[in-house]
């Protein structure tokens, strides 16, 4: 049943968090099942606090899973390695460093570089996310769609085989947004890592991925699967393909059930008038 | 694992990229704006003198209760024109630089220890509660049972007065580091001492150098009032004397030259803390 040529594959992949002030467990995650395939462009929607961020921070090896299992190339995934890379929601960004310092900080906490090849190829990162003659700006002389060039210029740089994107562009503007994914489109299909984006809009999960998971309501579960079939290249115009619409509105259709949260659940949770 | 896999081809479209020049802000303080704190304060302080001189002019009071700035004056002239002042300057200074030096390397250290390694911080609370919520100078009676009224004594209290708001900042500064910061640290893999070394420390630095600010205020209040209990030479001690022998203007003059160094040193520290802040923008 799983490709055994998978690049990640989830087998009912529970998390739980411990909650120190109820002393109670807290399952986040509740089973779930996926594969990433080599190269491939998978995204992740879901309603907020399904889950997603959890599931991606177990990817990355920051945090343990409680039951299932969790491999990258067939090897347990335990802790953070240079094999991944994570392009977070919040910059994160060491605001004593100019761009290139934080450029480099992903290679240099890896120990994978020389300080000389790190710089030169920084620079090269930084031109590539299209910040060129910043090197020497601070983070809080960035605008947030400069600073999450950044987080995605220290990301690639470690050349990691898979990038996890965690909505890296949700703190932004409309505009600013679409232009972030016209450029994360051209450097993907550039060097065609294999990459797991999570996002919270629909649009763009379509226009980036290959493949559309959707997750349940807490505890996330996977409820539905679909396949992107739209041409590449893609630009802006196929925003507005039926197809496109279609499976916008599949997608959307999916998300409002998990939204939908019964009456007596509600009325459940209101304190007694 | 394979850097050279690819390279960054043609550099992708830049559209929101004004020319490097114009990257820092153009809100530049007028040059009326940027001497105003200077102009004011000057101002304030010679308003301040004026009154004091007036009042004091009008000799309702003997020149014992209230010596105007002239007097003052004079007698900080008079008190260099003697050898003894740089026996107490010098002996002050020693006790200062001492038992000051000794508090930040152990404060430092100790402070980020404590930050960075739970346990001992556990181990270690109880006694800089103990300290910190108690004057220091309480044991001024002790420290002359153990070490005498000279040099020794005083260093012990400068000491045990800066060290704890060093440790208690720097352990602050410590504990602070944004959790943000650590988890991308940890998610590329960066070792505890990386972490430390080019996150944590760097983080620290202005609870640090804060520390070392409010130490200073400890230390000097430790130099006079020590040499006030029981010293033979020293700034506190010609205070101590002068005031027992109604000479105020000499007094004050003494005053002056604490309050002098504390000013000195604080602004010192703050060139030093603006340096380390070249990353923030100016938002004046
Ligand atoms: N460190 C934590 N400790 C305890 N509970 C947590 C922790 N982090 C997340 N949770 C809980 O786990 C659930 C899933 O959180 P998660 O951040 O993974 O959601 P998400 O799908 O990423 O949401 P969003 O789309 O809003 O970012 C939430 O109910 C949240 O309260
Ligand atoms: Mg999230």
């Amino acid at each position: 049943m799983y490709d055994r040529s998978a690049k990640l594959a989830a087998k009912g992949v529970v998390i739980e968090y411990w909650l120190h002030r109820s002393k109670t467990i807290f399952r986040a995650v509740q089973g779930v099942d996926l594969t990433v395939r080599p190269g491939e462009f998978l995204a992740i929607v879901g309603p907020s606090g399904c889950g997603k961020t959890t599931f991606l921070n177990a990817v990355d090896g920051l945090i343990p899973i409680a039951e299932g299992s969790l491999t990258l190339d067939g090897r347990e995934i335990t802790k953070p390695g240079a094999d991944r890379a994570m392009v977070f929601q919040q910059p994160g960004l060491l605001p004593w460093r100019t761009v290139l310092g934080n450029v480099m900080f992903g290679v240099e906490a890896q120990g994978t570089m020389t300080k000389d090849e790190a710089q030169r190829r920084a620079k090269q990162q930084i031109e590539l996310v299209g910040l060129k003659g910043f090197e020497d700006a601070y983070p809080l002389e960035l605008s947030g769609g400069m600073q999450q060039r950044v987080n995605l210029a220290r990301a690639l740089l470690t050349d990691p085989e898979m990038l996890l994107l965690d909505e890296p562009f949700a703190a932004l503007d409309a505009q600013t947004r679409e232009m972030m994914q016209l450029e994360l489109l051209k450097i993907w299909s550039q060097t065609r890592k294999t990459a797991l984006f999570i996002t919270h809009d629909i649009k763009e999960a379509i226009y980036l991925s290959d493949r559309v998971i959707v997750f349940t309501r807490r505890p996330g579960r996977v409820k539905n699967e679909l396949e992107i079939k739209l041409s590449r290249p893609r630009d802006l115009r196929v925003k507005r393909d039926p197809q496109f619409l279609t499976y916008e509105d599949e997608i959307w259709e999916s998300i409002q059930e998990e939204l939908a949260v019964p009456a007596e659940r509600l009325m459940a949770g209101m304190p007694a008038a | 694992m394979s850097i050279q896999s690819w390279e960054p081809a043609a550099p992708t479209t830049t559209l929101d990229r004004p020319p490097a020049q114009e990257r820092r802000s153009i809100v530049k303080p007028s040059r009326g704006k940027q001497y105003e704190p200077i102009v004011i304060g000057t101002f304030s302080v010679i308003l301040a003198l004026t009154a004091w001189q007036l009042v004091a002019n009008a000799r309702v009071m003997p020149i014992l209760f209230l010596p105007g700035p002239n007097d003052v004056a004079q007698a900080f002239v008079k008190l260099f024109q003697t050898d003894d002042i740089w026996l107490d300057i010098g002996t002050s200074g020693a006790e200062l630089g001492i038992g000051y030096g000794m508090a930040i390397a152990i404060g430092l250290v100790t402070g980020l220890l404590m930050g960075w390694y739970t346990r001992f911080q556990y181990a270690l609370d109880p006694f800089v509660n103990f300290f910190y919520s108690t004057p220091r100078i309480v044991l001024i009676p002790l420290f002359i049972i153990w070490f005498g009224i000279d040099m020794p004594s005083k260093i012990a209290v400068i000491f045990l007065g800066a060290l704890f708001p060093i440790i208690i900042n720097t352990m602050a500064g410590v504990r602070n580091t944004e959790a943000a910061l650590l988890r991308v640290a940890r998610s590329f893999g960066a070792s505890d001492a990386l972490i430390f070394r080019r996150v944590v420390l760097p983080g620290s630095v202005p609870f640090i150098l804060t520390g070392f600010r409010l130490g200073i205020g400890h230390a000097l209040t430790g130099v006079v009032v020590a040499e006030l209990i029981a010293a033979r030479h020293g700034v506190g001690q010609l205070i101590a004397i002068a005031g027992q022998t109604f000479q105020t203007p000499k007094m004050l003059a003494g005053v002056i030259l604490i309050a002098g160094t504390g000013m000195l040193l604080t602004t010192i520290l703050q060139r030093i803390e603006n340096r380390f802040q070249a990353w923030r923008p100016q938002l004046r």
